[in-house]
C-alpha cells in the first residue's frame, strides 16, 4: 500500500537533513507502528509524506498503491487514500466543522470522479460517525477545532478520518494528551476502520496506544533512519527498558 | 484665516459644478449654513492629515471619473430577504421600482419631497449631527452633501418595524455624480433595520444621519456593490442615546476608492455602539475606513472589528479612533483592524487612536497585517480541499470575526454568501 525508499529531506529553509534514508513499506490491512524518542523525524515523516511546505525531498520515493506521493499536491494525496490524523490539530475560526468536511469529502469524490454526497447522506453518516466516536452535534457546529479540548481535537481526526474513507491513515501522536477513557474510544474508531484494503501507521511515543491499537508490527525510529524493526514485542520492550539499549544496539 | 491657495482652487472648482437644489424649503438656511462650513474648511487635501493615506484628488474633482455599468448582479445580496426596497437610479429616488413605503411603525418621506412638508424632527436634525461631527476633525465632504444633496430619504421609526427598509442603489450612467442625504430617527424603544446595497452612481457622497432616541435600536448593513469602479465618500453620522444600540457592518468587494467615514457621539448611559467591516480588495482598489466614536457618557460600549483582505496592489486603510470624555467613566471600548495580505504588492495602512480623558476604563486597541496561516491552510489541503477553495476558506476565516458582528443570521448568512460568490468568481 505504502511504499518509502531511501527517503531524505531537508528542511528547506535551513537545508539541514532530517530524514536520512528512510526505508518502509506497510501492506494493505496492516498495522504498521513507529515509535522512537523525540526529534527522531517522525512527524517530519509523516509531513513529507502528506505534502506540507517547507521540506525538500533530496533522495529517495514514496509511493501510495503505485502513485508517486511526491509528485502530488497535497490535497491529490488526499483524494490518492492518504490521511494524516495531526499530532497539532489545527484551529480554523470561522469555518464551520461540518462545512469543511462537507467540502473535503466532496472535493475528494470530485477529484475521483465519483458522484458528490448529498447533504442529507452527509448529515446522517456524520451524526452515526460522531455519536460512535461521543462527538456531540453542538461540536460538529462550531469552527473547525476551536473550543476543542486536546481529546475532542483528536476524536475530530478520527472523524475525519472515517468520512474521508482513506486507504492508508497515518496517525501522528494521536494517543498524546488522552486520558485512558478517550484513548479507548479513539482506538475503537480506528479498529472499526480495519479493513483489508486499509493500510495503518500509527506513530506514538508510548506503548499503551498499541495495547488497543495492536500493531502487526513495529519499527524504531531514531535520527532520521528505521533502525529497527519487529514484532508487536518490540513496543513492550521499549517500554520496559526505553529506547538506549536499542540505540546502543545500532551504533 | 484664509485656505491655502491649492484648497482654495480646488475648493472653488468644485463648488462651482454645483447648484443648491432647492431655492425655498426649510433645508435651504441649513444648506447655506452647510455652503460657508466647506467655504471656511476648504474641501480636503492631499496635504490634510486627516487624508494621509487616502487621496482625496478624484472625490472633489469637478467632474467625476467616469465609471463603467456592469449588469446587476444575478443574486443580488438581500434577495432572499423580505424587504421593504426604495430604489435609488443614479441618486434619483425612483417609485416605481420601489415598493409601497406603507409599513408599521415606519414613516418613510423623500428628501426631494419634504421640502413643502412640515417634519420638525427632520429639521431638528438635517445637518446637526454632520455639523457636530466637524469637530475635532473637519470632513469638509460631508458638509458639502448636506449643502447639495439633491435627494435622500427620512425614515422615521416609532415602533418595532418588522421588516427591513433596503436603499437600493443602482448606477445606470457612466458619469453620474450623486449626493444622497438621509435622516433616520429612531424613536424611543422602536427598533430599525436598514440595509444598503449597490454602488450607485459613478461618484457617490452619501451622508446618513441617524438619531438614536433612548432605549431605540438601529441596525445597519451595506453591502456597497461588487467589482464597480466606483469612487464613494460617505459619512455616517450618529447620536445615541441611553441604552440604544447602534450596529453597523459594511461589505465590500472593490470598488476603485472608498472613503467610509462614521462618527458616533454616545450621549446617554449604558449606549452601545458597533460598528464593523470586511473587505476584499483586487488589484487598484483603495478602501479607506475611517472611524471616531466619542464617549460622554457613564458605562457605554463600543467597539470597531475591521478587517481587510488586500491583493494585487490593492490598498487598505483604516483610521479609527475612541475619544473618552471626562466623566465617562466605566467606557469599553474595543478596536481591532486587520488585514490579510495575499501577496506582495498589497498594502495596508493603519493609525488607531486613543484619546482618554476619564480614569475608570478599559479600552484596547489593535493593528496587525498578515499573510495566509500556512499550517491551517496545510490542514485544509491535506483533506483534500483543492488551494485555491481553501485560500477563500482561510479567507472567510479572517473575515469572520467582523462578519459575527451582524447580528440577524439571515442577512449574516446573505453576507457570507454573496463573499463565496465573489471569491469563487476571483479565484484563479
Ligand atoms: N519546521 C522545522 N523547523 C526547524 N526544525 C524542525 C522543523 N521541523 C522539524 N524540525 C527538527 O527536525 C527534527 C525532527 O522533528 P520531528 O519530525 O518533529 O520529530 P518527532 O516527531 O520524531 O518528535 C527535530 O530536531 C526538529 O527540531
Ligand atoms: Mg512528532
Amino acid at each position: 500500500m505504502l511504499e518509502i525508499k531511501n527517503l531524505h529531506a531537508s528542511l528547506e529553509e535551513e537545508g539541514k537533513e532530517i530524514l536520512k534514508g528512510v526505508n518502509l513499506t506497510v501492506e494493505a490491512g496492516k498495522v504498521h507502528a513507529i515509535m522512537g524518542p523525540n526529534g527522531s523525524g517522525k512527524s517530519t515523516l509523516s509531513y513529507v509524506l502528506s505534502g506540507k511546505g517547507g521540506y525538500e525531498v533530496t533522495d529517495g520515493s514514496a509511493t501510495l498503491a503505485g502513485a508517486d506521493l511526491l509528485a502530488m499536491e497535497a490535497e491529490e494525496r488526499a483524494a490518492a487514500g492518504l490521511f494524516l490524523a495531526f499530532q497539532y490539530p489545527v484551529e480554523i475560526p470561522g469555518v464551520g466543522n461540518m462545512t469543511f468536511l462537507r467540502t473535503a469529502v466532496n472535493a475528494q469524490r470530485k477529484a475521483r470522479g465519483e458522484e458528490e454526497m448529498d447533504a442529507a447522506t452527509f448529515l446522517k453518516e456524520v451524526r452515526a460517525k460522531a455519536k460512535d466516536l461521543k462527538i456531540d452535534a453542538e461540536m460538529l457546529k462550531r469552527p473547525v477545532n476551536m473550543g476543542f479540548s486536546g481529546g475532542e481535537k483528536k476524536r475530530n481526526e478520527i472523524l475525519q478520518m472515517a468520512m474521508l474513507e482513506p486507504k492508508m491513515c497515518i496517525l501522528d501522536e494521536t494517543d498524546s494528551g488522552l486520558d485512558v477513557d478517550a484513548m479507548k474510544l479513539v482506538a475503537d474508531g480506528v479498529n472499526a476502520l480495519r479493513a483489508p484494503d486499509r493500510g495503518f501507521l500509527v506513530i506514538t511515543h508510548y506503548q499503551r496506544l498499541l495495547d488497543h491499537i495492536v500493531p502487526d508490527v513495529v519499527h524504531i525510529m531514531a535520527k532520521g533512519r528505521i533502525i529497527k524493526t519487529g514484532g508487536p514485542e518490540l513496543a513492550l520492550e521499549v517500554e520496559r527498558n526505553g529506547y538506549a539499549d536499542i540505540l546502543a544496539e545500532v551504533a | 484665516m484664509g485656505l491655502p491657495q491649492a484648497k482654495l482652487t480646488a475648493t472653488e472648482a468644485r463648488l462651482a459644478s454645483l447648484a443648491m437644489p432647492v431655492q425655498a424649503g426649510w433645508t435651504r438656511p441649513l444648506r447655506e449654513a452647510a455652503l460657508t462650513r466647506v467655504q471656511d474648511l476648504g474641501l480636503p487635501g492631499r496635504r490634510d492629515e486627516y487624508w494621509r493615506f487616502t487621496r482625496p484628488d478624484e472625490l472633489i474633482s469637478a467632474a467625476p471619473v467616469p465609471a463603467a455599468v456592469l449588469p446587476p448582479a444575478e443574486n443580488a445580496t438581500f434577495e432572499d430577504i423580505d424587504r421593504l426596497r426604495l430604489v435609488f437610479v443614479d441618486g434619483v429616488f425612483d417609485p416605481e421600482a420601489s415598493d409601497d413605503p406603507a409599513l408599521a411603525g415606519l414613516e418613510i418621506t423623500r428628501l426631494a419631497e419634504a421640502e413643502a412638508q412640515d417634519i420638525s424632527w427632520a429639521a431638528d436634525l438635517y445637518g446637526v449631527l454632520e455639523t457636530r461631527g466637524q469637530s475635532p476633525v473637519p470632513r469638509p465632504l460631508a458638509a458639502l452633501n448636506t449643502a447639495f444633496a439633491t435627494d435622500g430619504v427620512l425614515i422615521r421609526a416609532t415602533g418595532k418595524v418588522e421588516k427591513p427598509v433596503n436603499l437600493v442603489y443602482r448606477h445606470c450612467d457612466e458619469t453620474s455624480d450623486a449626493i444622497l442625504h438621509h435622516l433616520i430617527r429612531v424613536e424611543p424603544g422602536a427598533d430599525l433595520t436598514v440595509l444598503e446595497t449597490g454602488p450607485a452612481a459613478a461618484r457617490f457622497n452619501k451622508v446618513m444621519e441617524v438619531d438614536v432616541a433612548d432605549g431605540g435600536a438601529f441596525h445597519h448593513v451595506r453591502s456597497q456593490g461588487r467589482d464597480h469602479d466606483r469612487r464613494a465618500a460617505t459619512h455616517i453620522f450618529a447620536r445615541l442615546g441611553e441604552e440604544s444600540i447602534f450596529k453597523s457592518f459594511t461589505l465590500t468587494m472593490n470598488g476603485a476608492l472608498t472613503r467610509n467615514e462614521v462618527v458616533i457621539e454616545m450621549t446617554g448611559d449604558n449606549g452601545t455602539a458597533h460598528v464593523a467591516g470586511a473587505c476584499m480588495g483586487d488589484g487598484s482598489f483603495h478602501h479607506d475606513d475611517t472611524v471616531f466614536i466619542t464617549h460622554d457618557a457613564l458605562n457605554c460600549e463600543s467597539r470597531q472589528v475591521f478587517k481587510k483582505v488586500l491583493r494585487k496592489g490593492a490598498t487598505g486603510v483604516f483610521q479609527g479612533k475612541i475619544l473618552v470624555k471626562a466623566g465617562a467613566q466605566k467606557t469599553d471600548g474595543y478596536q481591532i483592524s486587520q488585514s490579510l495580505l495575499l501577496d506582495e504588492e498589497a498594502n495596508f495602512l493603519a493609525k488607531p487612536e486613543l484619546e482618554i480623558y476619564a480614569d475608570d476604563v478599559a479600552c484596547s486597541h489593535g493593528s496587525t497585517s498578515g499573510a495566509i496561516d500556512e499550517d491551517a491552510l496545510f490542514y485544509l489541503r491535506s483533506r483534500g480541499v483543492p488551494k485555491a477553495e481553501a485560500q477563500d476558506m482561510m479567507v472567510l476565516s479572517f473575515l469572520a470575526e467582523a462578519i459575527e458582528e451582524i447580528e440577524a443570521e439571515a442577512v449574516r448568512d446573505e453576507v457570507v454568501a454573496s463573499l463565496a460568490d465573489w471569491l469563487e468568481r476571483h479565484r484563479r
